[in-house]
């Protein structure tokens, strides 16, 4: 589609923001299938505590992981406003449990920066990169990183 | 488009003919054996025709001598698939009336330029 | 089509040509006079070398070019085909295989058989067939010196003379001397006259009379050879005469090829066929328009039955599908009993046309994935040979239900426990042909290999003619090896099943075929592993039958629905030896925390399976629970601790890999009634695993260390 108006732009990109652990991250759009309710799951033996269990996604197992304990923020607590948030990557598909989904958050490529110089490598690793949003920062979530369960957790 | 007709036992070299042919611009049509490859000739009315030697029911030799003497005998190209090298096979084609020959294993090119140079297909 | 999978569907076909040619094998051995099949057989080997040869692959070509020289003699009656021949047939075949397989996998086959049956083969071969042989070698060098090459050097232009003219042979063969004229005016510049001299009134023209004569004047670069191989098919359909006259007169270095072309296309009109030539060239070039959009599917090859190939991913994804289905039926079966409607309720009789409509689904997509299961019996046949020819006993093979249908993923890893049981029933079952003879039997011995489907499961019996089982051996052997109690009263059957605990094995004399370590309880964990049991019987004199029986399909399985802890989980019922609520008296506590059962006079360990998954055990009551019997391949008898056996049913198998990973001592998953995920225990994999203690739960291990220990 072309839009005479509006020139060579930048290409916009859409996240969905949410908070875990306290704090904010974000995911594109297009890697998310769907957010559901929480409701309990299998568990699995021998997991790190990060990996829940695995939930019936309409015939489907899929692994459900609280995305705060794989950051090291602790485990979330239970709470109502808990949502999962089904996300695909390639073939896989995964769920991350997370305290609460906040708003679709729409960007040009240049607002995303580069993750700050911070210490840990597999944090680093595990952010794409960060948004400014008013005085907040949100992280941009890399989805391979926490696909990646050799790690165990990833920080 | 000119219009190939191979006759062929092996699926191998029937893929590798409907690659290199079809690469090439040739509307190619396909039989695993010469009865089928006789009965394709009349239904498909071929440019030029590519049988192998050895096959069940019919062999290369019988579909040449159909294709040449029969009541309905054709002048179009046929041209013999032939794993042996032998001048004795290639004399033996001939007077049954094959066009040419092509040695497998072929390559793309050698297998175009010699249906080139007996159909004037122009790649 | 991109050349990759042509070779995939090269690898397919040999598959196909590999069965065409153990069958021909086979036939010819009943009736050596055949010559259709021995012409079949020639084919197939013939039709290896063809396609192993448009990928380069020297040795398959080599080999496959020795086997059908000799099998072309047999084919000409050159060859009479005695005993030895018929065996070296057979090798050679085999060989072939292996190349092929050796091929297909990229890998360096074995040269020593290789060498040892081509010299056999090659003592078949007299001179003349040599010289054959070197012929063929030769021919891969004439691609590779095409005559398309450019020469890096500029050589000077020559002028040749040509004369031409075509016998009425020539035009009956299908050539067009305006072609050949082309190819002739790609070297060069070419001028054509027609000699019209003898074209005889029109009255008395006959079209099939050849009376037009060229003169040809070429300039080229090219060599004279070239242009003879440009005459290569019309030899000795025409006169032909190449003369070189000179140098070219004009010694333009190279001619500007818009130039050349021109001028070709003007002087190749000679008087005669001047109106023919520039319509052809029109029609060709109009012609070759299309060309960029191939017509699809144009009259693939009809085969004998038509089949259709699919991707095997989407016949899997549907199966997946259906899956699903069946488990939504399920789901909402349970929802409506729920509603504990009136027995009247129509619903109910809806409900249960639907689950059998879904039923009746999954089998007709099931049935996709099966394959029959003659190549693995046809497999077979060199095993047995193999087998009799290193123990020295002679057997024959005997196939029956070769058509009955497996799933393709039951057949490939049935390969392996087959070939152990058709070995084993040459090498310990049959008789040597002297004691055969002896008792009055036939110095060959039979091994019956047969398929079958019977009540919705899938047959396989390996039946041998000879001793039957000695079960006086066997219970000896048993008590040797500590696995029963010296006192032990067992049945018959039981003294069979004594075969399949694990580190038994019967050979008392070590043959070549026997001390690889494997016995009858891997064989018996394989079939397992298939959701399937194997049983024994045997009649001593008569033989011995070994059983198999297997679900038709793989992607459901047959489970007990088990408590684990809090959790609900599913164990494959094909691993349950038995089910014991233990006794009080049975049990007995070794060490600190080592627990035994008693059973049959046996001592089995107690393995509890929430402790080895890392849950909380719902009671330290050793008394408490059901224990399972399982055999393993690691650790020999089991009893595997659970707190209640709940239901039996069919369960849909899905898979933890494809979104999360292999978990240690979980095979599958499969979804329950209620929508929830039940995991799918492999009994073998909770036996390895270490009880681990709760806290080990919370902390992440390497997985490379939990799948191994």
């Amino acid at each position: 589609m072309l839009d005479a108006n509006e020139g060579p732009t930048e290409a916009q990109f859409e996240f969905i923001t949410f908070s875990a652990g306290n704090q904010s991250f974000c995911l594109e759009i297009t890697q998310i299938r769907e957010i559901r309710r929480w409701t309990p799951v299998t568990r699995l033996p021998h997991t790190p505590d990060d990996v829940l269990g695995v939930m019936n996604l309409r015939g489907a197992v899929i692994p459900i992981f609280d995305l705060s304990a794989r950051f090291g923020l602790g485990q979330t607590s239970d709470n109502e406003r808990n949502v999962v948030i089904v996300a695909a990557c390639g073939d896989t598909t995964i769920g991350l449990l997370v305290e609460s989904v906040s708003e679709i958050l729409s960007v040009n490529k240049s607002a995303i920066q580069e993750t700050p110089d911070i210490k840990s490598e597999a944090a680093r690793q595990a952010i794409l990169g960060v948004i400014s949003v008013g005085d907040n920062v949100v992280r941009v979530v890399n989805l391979d990183a926490v696909l990646d369960n050799d790690r165990g957790a990833v920080v | 488009m000119t219009k190939v007709l191979a006759i062929d036992d092996s699926r191998t070299i029937r893929n590798l003919l409907r690659v290199s042919l079809e690469g090439a611009g040739f509307e190619y049509h396909s039989a695993c054996d010469g009865v089928e490859g006789v009965e394709q000739f009349t239904e498909v009315e071929p440019d030029v025709v590519i049988t192998d030697i050895n096959m069940p029911n019919m062999d290369g030799f019988g579909v040449i001598e159909t294709l040449r003497t029969g009541p309905n005998r054709t002048t179009v190209p046929i041209i013999v698939l032939t794993t042996e090298s032998g001048a004795d096979l290639k004399t033996r084609a001939r007077n049954a009336g094959a066009t040419g020959w092509i040695v497998k294993p072929f390559d793309d090119g050698s297998l175009v330029s010699v249906l080139r140079r007996l159909t004037g297909h122009v790649v | 089509m991109s050349r990759n999978s042509i070779r995939d569907t090269f690898f397919e076909e040999c598959e196909e040509l590999l069965e065409a040619l153990v069958e021909g094998l086979s036939a010819m051995e009943e009736n050596t006079g055949d010559m259709e099949v021995v012409n079949a057989v020639f084919r197939a080997v013939h039709s290896i070398k063809g396609g192993a040869g448009a990928f380069g692959l020297d040795r398959l070509v080599a080999f496959a070019h020795a086997f059908e020289t000799v099998m072309d003699k047999v084919r000409s009656h050159d060859l009479e085909v005695d005993e030895a021949l018929m065996r070296l047939f057979h090798r050679s075949g085999d060989q072939l295989a292996d190349l092929v397989e050796a091929a297909r996998d990229e890998r360096e086959p074995d040269s020593e058989t290789e060498s040892t049956i081509l010299k056999e083969l090659e003592a078949y071969l007299g001179e003349s067939d040599k010289q054959d042989d070197f012929s063929f070698d030769a021919l891969s060098l004439d691609f590779e010196a095409a005559p398309m090459s450019i020469e890096p050097a500029e050589p000077a232009l020559r002028r040749f003379e040509l004369r031409f003219r075509p016998t009425a042979a020539l035009y009956a063969n299908g050539h067009e001397p305006l072609l050949l004229f082309d190819a002739l005016a790609e070297l060069g510049t070419l001028e054509v006259t027609a000699d019209l001299s003898e074209l005889p009134e029109f009255d008395a023209f006959d079209p099939n009379d050849a009376v037009l004569s060229w003169q040809l004047t070429l300039d080229t670069a090219e060599d004279e050879m070239v242009l003879h191989e440009v005459f290569e098919f019309v030899e000795s359909l025409c006169d032909l005469d190449i003369r070189v006259s000179g140098q070219s007169p004009e010694q333009q270095p190279e001619p500007e090829v818009e130039d050349s072309t021109a001028e070709t296309v003007t002087s190749l009109a000679p008087s005669g066929i001047e109106a023919a030539l520039p319509q052809t060239t029109q029609d060709t070039v109009e012609d070759a328009r299309p060309a960029t959009a191939p017509v699809q599917g144009a009259n693939e090859p009809r085969g004998p039955r038509p089949t259709l190939r699919v991707d095997l991913d989407r016949v899997d994804r549907l199966i997946n599908t259906v899956g699903e289905l069946i488990i939504n039926q399920a789901m909402i079966s349970q929802r409506i009993e729920e509603l504990e409607l009136p027995a009247v309720s129509h619903l109910t009789n809806e409900l249960e046309a639907y689950k059998l409509l879904a039923r009746d689904i999954q089998e007709g997509v099931m049935a996709i994935r099966a394959q029959p299961v003659k190549p693995l019996f046809q497999r077979m046949s060199r095993i047995v040979r193999e087998a009799s020819e290193a123990t020295g006993k002679k057997a024959k093979l005997v196939t029956e239900g070769d058509s009955t249908e497996v799933d393709k993923t039951v057949i490939e890893r049935l390969a392996d426990p087959l070939t152990h049981m058709v070995r084993n029933a040459v090498d310990h079952g049959l008789e040597s042909p002297d004691r055969r003879t002896e008792i009055g039997k036939e110095p060959a011995g039979t091994i019956r290999l047969s398929a079958s489907h019977r009540s919705g499961s899938v047959f396989i019996e390996i039946i041998d003619d000879g001793a039957g089982l000695d079960r006086k051996r066997i219970f000896e052997k048993a008590v040797e090896k500590g696995l029963i109690a010296p006192d032990a009263e067992l049945s018959d059957q039981d003294i069979d099943n004594l075969l399949f605990l694990p580190g038994f094995s019967t050979a008392s004399a070590v043959s070549n075929l026997s001390g690889r370590g494997v016995g009858m309880d891997v064989v018996r964990n394989a079939v397992a592993a298939l959701g399937g049991r194997v049983s024994i019987s045997s009649l001593p004199g008569a033989g011995t039958t070994f059983t198999i029986v297997l679900p038709l399909t793989l992607a459901v399985m047959d489970g007990f629905v088990i408590s684990v802890s809090d959790q609900t989980m599913v164990i494959p019922i094909s691993s349950i030896i038995e089910t014991i609520r233990p006794n009080r008296r049975d049990l007995h506590q070794i060490g600190t925390d080592g627990r035994v059962i008693a059973v049959r006079g046996a001592y089995v360990p107690i393995v509890d399976v929430a402790g080895n998954l890392g849950l909380a055990s719902s009671s330290n009551d050793i008394g408490g629970g059901v224990l399972l019997l399982v055999g393993t391949e690691a650790q020999g008898l089991a009893a595997l601790r659970v707190d209640a056996i709940h239901d039996q049913r069919q369960v849909v198998i899905k898979s933890l890999e494809s979104n999360y990973g292999a978990i240690p001592g979980v095979s599958a998953a499969t979804i329950l009634g209620d929508g929830k995920i039940a995991l799918i225990l492999d009994p073998d994999e909770v036996v390895k695993l270490h009880p681990a203690a709760p806290v080990l739960f919370t902390t992440p291990q390497p997985r490379t260390e939990l799948r191994h220990a």
